[in-house]
């Protein structure tokens, strides 16, 4: 595919809900949130591609998953035809669960990880949670820890079919 | 210098964080079961994160530097980090009680960061106190289960109390770049966190039926052949070498070396 001018921003939106996140493969960087911006800046011309900078934010700020994700958002732009790209990590405002699409916690319950319940992090959330085990959908589930298989898991189980469970954080 | 502090502020902000994240994951593998050497891992993890967040922006600021420089080619004196997080770990009662100091430091330190003129600064504050949050969350369940729990635990987390109390002191005695930092609104007063530190303390050590520590936390400097410590001034003790001989090997051996 070669790249003109003409390229829209949203375009290139469709090109990174191609890339998923390497530890939950069923999820896009966009439905987890981690992309914040996607801009066609001028100053970044060069020859004849047109240079295209991509904001992202990392879940934790120790997620050994950031790096690949860079690298492969770079992959898939150079494939598309863009030569000049930039990746800009920010921090703030901090990443939060409250990004992650609908669609994205549809994706996370059928493929067995129980998504965020909630809005936002309070201080309390842990005590009066209900998560839905994503196996038989019980609401009968106990915390069996509050860090699971990455940092932004914690793990659970369900008391009825009495299976294990990751948890995807609200935070 | 206001520049100099800034990168001193952001040094020891950054070496705390690499410290305490170090000395955690030196549990990794040897947690007491596995849920806890995983959530003590994922916490080294957070602060490891944290410190490389501050470290990247210690070398944006001094030019030259990378990242790593930083971490892996600095020599002892130069580390800016509290004597608390060198001091290794003992049993698990003593990593627990260390974390909870530690971590309740942290809580009120970037609550209050974020309010900094610094932009940088309050943008790290802001994503880390997510993760430090829960961090005094599971510190703080576990003194309570430690201390209210069997005697033998009791006996540890008591024994614990002793060998740490006398280097919480030092987390609110200001050195000269944090005391410079502060007045120029980029960095935190400490005298402002005492309070609310000792509170938490107090109110976590009557839940789990611990007595009160004794006062509140003085700055007392060790002696230590001749030389008064104080970590931030890059005065440590022997533990951050035995850290730094570890941690720095790989990059001192064998230098440039990538994965």
């Amino acid at each position: 595919m070669v790249v003109d001018n003409k390229i829209s921003v949203g375009e290139i939106w469709q090109i990174l809900e191609k890339i998923t996140d390497p530890e939950i493969p069923i999820l896009s960087i966009v439905d987890l949130g981690i992309v914040r911006d996607v801009k066609i800046s001028p100053s970044l011309l060069v020859e004849k591609g047109q240079g295209v900078e991509v904001f992202i934010t990392s879940t934790y700020s120790g997620c050994p998953a950031m790096d690949m994700i860079s690298m492969n958002i770079k992959m898939e732009l150079l494939q598309h035809g863009f030569t000049n790209i930039k990746i800009t990590q920010q921090l703030s405002p901090a990443w939060t669960t409250d990004w992650m699409t609908e669609r994205g916690k549809e994706k996370l319950q059928q493929y067995g990880i129980a998504p965020p319940v909630g809005k936002v992090m309070d201080q309390q959330f842990l005590d009066d949670l209900k998560v839905e085990c994503p196996q038989c959908h019980s609401k009968n589930t106990k915390l069996l820890s509050e860090f699971g298989s990455t940092a932004c898991k914690a793990l659970f189980q369900c008391q009825d079919c009495k299976e294990p469970f990751d948890y995807f954080k609200c935070h | 210098m206001m520049q100099d502090s800034l990168i001193d502020y952001t040094l020891h902000l950054a070496d705390n964080s690499l410290i305490m994240g170090h000395r955690l994951s030196e549990w990794t593998g040897h947690g007491p079961i596995l849920e806890q050497d995983i959530a003590i891992s994922n916490i080294a993890l957070d602060l490891i994160g944290q410190s490389r967040n501050f470290y990247q922006y210690a070398a944006q600021l001094k030019g030259g530097v990378t990242e790593d420089d930083l971490a892996y080619l600095r020599d002892a004196t130069e580390f800016k980090n509290m004597l608390l997080a060198e001091l290794p770990n003992g049993d698990w009662a003593k990593t627990i009680l260390k974390l909870f100091f530690f971590s309740t430091y942290q809580y009120y330190l970037y609550q209050k960061l974020i309010g900094s003129t610094d932009t940088q600064l309050s943008a790290i504050a802001e994503k880390s106190l997510k993760e430090v949050t829960y961090h005094l969350r599971w510190s703080s369940e576990w003194v309570i289960r430690l201390g209210d729990g069997t005697e033998e635990s009791k006996k540890r987390i008591e024994k614990a109390l002793e060998e740490l109390w006398d280097y919480t002191g030092e987390m609110f005695l200001p050195s000269e770049y944090e005391s410079e930092c502060a007045k120029n609104k980029i960095g935190v007063d400490l005298g402002f966190l005492k309070e609310d530190w000792m509170n938490k303390v107090i109110q976590i050590f009557a839940e789990a039926t611990l007595p009160s520590p004794k006062g509140e936390p003085v700055p007392t400097l060790r002696e230590g052949q001749g030389v008064r410590l104080n970590g931030k001034e890059g005065k440590h003790t022997e533990h951050l070498q035995e850290i730094l001989n570890d941690m720095q090997y790989l990059q001192r051996t064998y230098p440039g070396c990538e994965w």
